[in-house]
């Protein structure tokens, strides 16, 4: 065991050093119940991500028949409609996370600049609309922005059009509701990644002859790429499976990959080809989830000099 | 040309700054020149206004009134990107997501120097700073020392009119700092840039500075050379910050000074008549005989506590109006032999010239 054992000749016993099997036996007692501890955690774990993330393939991989084949995911390259499907969920997701970051970004600048009291109430504002549940909020939207709906009878009142804008039961409509909702997931942890730059870095910046701008683009801008990039990647990836919002705002004009799923189960009941779906989303989300990393995350929690 | 510095270095011309946060006063009247090339300390505790009259000087708080005259060119109003005042920023403020090489280059980055020469003066800035080679590390894998380093070649490295210091050293563990304080002066006396140091360690302070400038409650106690301002102090709070000192009332009636019945004997005329305070070092006083030597004050007290410290020992004793006074000294061998016991009345002597008095106030 250690260097001095072999050397010591403690009580009679010259192979082993004293008390080492105590102490053997007392670690393997500390890390069997560590282990007990842990093992609902585990259970946990197996029970409600494993074992239905495990079925969910496993239903994927049998067509309606109950034959073990990859139809199901045939499908994705042969009906057009699946494809639709796709590149509509991606548009909304891109478009709402450019949205959120361009509404986000200067909130959670301004948030982070005020005094610790102004920013905690305004704080509460952008927290506020989490205590409303999402179809409230979705058919407070449509009643917003509908052809008879607020802003157009507003602007009409007004002259500024004199057809109505179409705001709802379209691409738009699902953007506008969605960014709604998405908007605090961007601006809680960019204003928490902003909260932690250090002051001095932007004094010490100017001090070296940065202009304000020059200061915020090189030094402020950079060093909030990681709340940036988490508040991102959280927004992104719940757009993709995200279901009311364009359900109830899009009009049965904008089918997103959720809202697919829940056609092929409920209206079809094709279980194996809704498997699929989430076995594709599941994927697709992993492989953005690591391409982010893989972008961002060594960009924005690392340094980018030329190494 | 980083070694050149002393040419184009700058006097600092500060005239009747006040700052006010709310309705506290932080600066008041506050008035003060440095000398071009001087290395100046603000010494004081915190709170007594030190950082803040930095932060004027490097343009990142706007003072209600005064003037900063920098080679005679007014600056108050300039901000702080335009005033080329390198600062060492106290929790040294390096951009983490930047290497040394970038974070050291980002001033000459901004100067538009080319990168042919930006790279040549990177790197004798790094060398200057006993870097060399360490351009491609990142801030979190460097060392505290380190790290100062950096920040410090990076506030030099665009050869500015004055560099400020807040607090530089204060992270840094006692034997790096003392090694630093050594590194900093040389480098000051070797580049000659004008410096205005801020610390609260008043050791750090005398071992560096040209002059210090002892802050108090926004204002200036006394600005002198260190030696002149240990030995000299004129105001009890000078006394009491710089060094450690005991205070002994005395009285200066007629000509002379009085502590109770005794008359001092001291190399400086008394001072004005009423009360005044006997600033009493603790190695000022040794241990005498007895009465009779001429040109000693003797002082009569009973040992307190004497506390052995391996280079020197400490002696609290109480003089006879209950009064604790200091004592320190070497532990030569003559000395340990002499040692008094708690509870022993003692003969506390201390010489004419060493004689200071602050007015009592």
């Amino acid at each position: 065991m250690s260097i001095v054992s072999a050397s010591l000749d403690h009580a009679g016993k010259p192979d082993r050093a004293f008390n080492a099997e105590a102490l053997d036996a007392d670690a393997r007692r500390e890390a069997r119940g560590m282990l007990a501890l842990l093992s609902l955690g585990l259970f946990l774990v197996f029970a409600v991500i494993i074992v239905p993330i495990g079925w969910l393939f496993w239903l994927s991989l049998f067509d309606e028949g109950g034959q073990l084949s990859a139809a199901n995911y045939a499908r994705f390259f042969e009906q057009a409609s699946y494809i639709k499907t796709f590149v509509t969920t991606f548009k909304v997701a891109f478009t709402v996370t450019g949205a959120c970051v361009l509404l986000g970004y200067p909130l959670a600048y301004m948030l982070s600049q005020l005094p610790r009291r102004a920013a905690s109430i305004c704080l509460i504002f952008v927290i506020l609309p989490f205590w409303t549940s999402v179809l409230v909020r979705t058919y407070a939207w449509l009643v917003i922005l509908q052809r008879k709906g607020l802003v157009n009878t507003w602007l009409m009142d007004l002259g500024v059009i004199s057809q109505p804008l179409p705001l709802a039961n379209n691409f738009a409509g699902v953007v506008i509701g969605m960014t709604h909702i998405m908007l605090p997931f961007l601006v809680l942890p960019l204003y928490a990644s902003m909260k932690t730059i250090d002051v001095d870095c932007l004094r010490a910046g100017m001090n070296l002859g940065a202009s304000p701008a020059a200061t915020f683009r090189q030094i402020f801008f950079p060093l909030s790429l990681p709340g940036l990039a988490s508040g991102l990647v959280i927004v992104f990836v719940l757009c993709l499976g995200f279901f009311v919002t364009p359900a109830l705002m899009g009009g049965g004009k904008v089918i997103m990959w959720a809202m697919r799923m829940e056609q092929t189960t409920s209206l079809y009941s094709n279980w194996g080809a809704g498997a699929a779906l989430g076995v594709v989303l599941l994927a697709v989300t992993l492989a953005l989830l690591g391409l982010f990393h893989w972008l961002l995350g060594t960009r924005a929690t690392g340094v980018w000099s030329r190494r | 040309m980083l070694l050149s510095l002393a040419q184009s270095a700058l006097p600092i011309g500060i005239s009747g700054i006040e700052k006010r946060f709310g309705a506290v006063s932080i600066l008041s009247d506050l008035s003060l020149d440095v000398a071009a090339g001087e290395f100046l300390t603000l010494l004081g505790p915190s709170g007594s206004g030190k950082t803040t009259l930095l932060m004027i000087l490097a343009g990142f708080v706007r003072a209600n009134a005064g003037s900063i005259k920098v080679g005679g060119e007014e600056i108050i109003t300039m901000p702080p990107h335009r005033r080329n005042i390198g600062m060492v920023f106290q929790n040294y403020a390096l951009f983490p997501h930047m290497n040394v090489f970038h974070n050291i280059a980002f001033p000459l980055k901004q100067r538009r120097v080319s990168a042919a020469e930006t790279a040549e003066r990177v790197e004798r800035a790094l060398d200057l700073v006993q870097l060399k080679g360490l351009g491609e590390r990142r801030v979190d894998q460097l060392s505290g020392g380190q790290r100062q380093r950096v920040a410090l070649a990076r506030a030099i490295v665009f050869e500015p009119r004055i560099v400020l210091m807040d607090e530089p050293l204060s992270a840094l563990d006692k034997s790096l700092r003392e090694r630093m304080q050594i590194e900093l002066r040389n480098l000051h006396r070797r580049l000659g840039m004008t410096t205005v140091y801020v610390t609260h360690d008043q050791r750090e302070a005398i071992t560096m500075s040209d002059r210090i400038a002892v802050m108090n409650a926004g204002r200036i106690e006394q600005i002198d050379q260190p030696e002149v301002l240990y030995a000299k102090p004129r105001t009890k709070f000078v006394a009491g910050f710089i060094g450690e000192s005991s205070f002994i009332p005395v009285e200066s009636r007629n000509g002379s000074v009085w502590y109770e019945d005794r008359k001092l004997r001291m190399n400086d005329a008394a001072p004005s008549t009423g009360r005044h305070l006997m600033v009493v070092r603790p190695e000022k006083l040794r241990l005498v005989a007895d009465v009779g030597e001429t040109g000693v004050n003797v002082l009569p007290a009973t040992v307190g506590d004497v506390i052995y410290q391996g280079d020197s020992f400490v002696c609290y004793a109480t003089l006879k109006d209950g009064r604790q006074v200091t004592l320190r000294d070497y532990c030569r061998s003559d000395v340990l032999a002499k040692l008094p016991a708690p509870g022993e009345p003692i003969m506390l002597g201390i010489d004419a010239q060493d004689i200071v008095l602050v007015a009592d106030q």
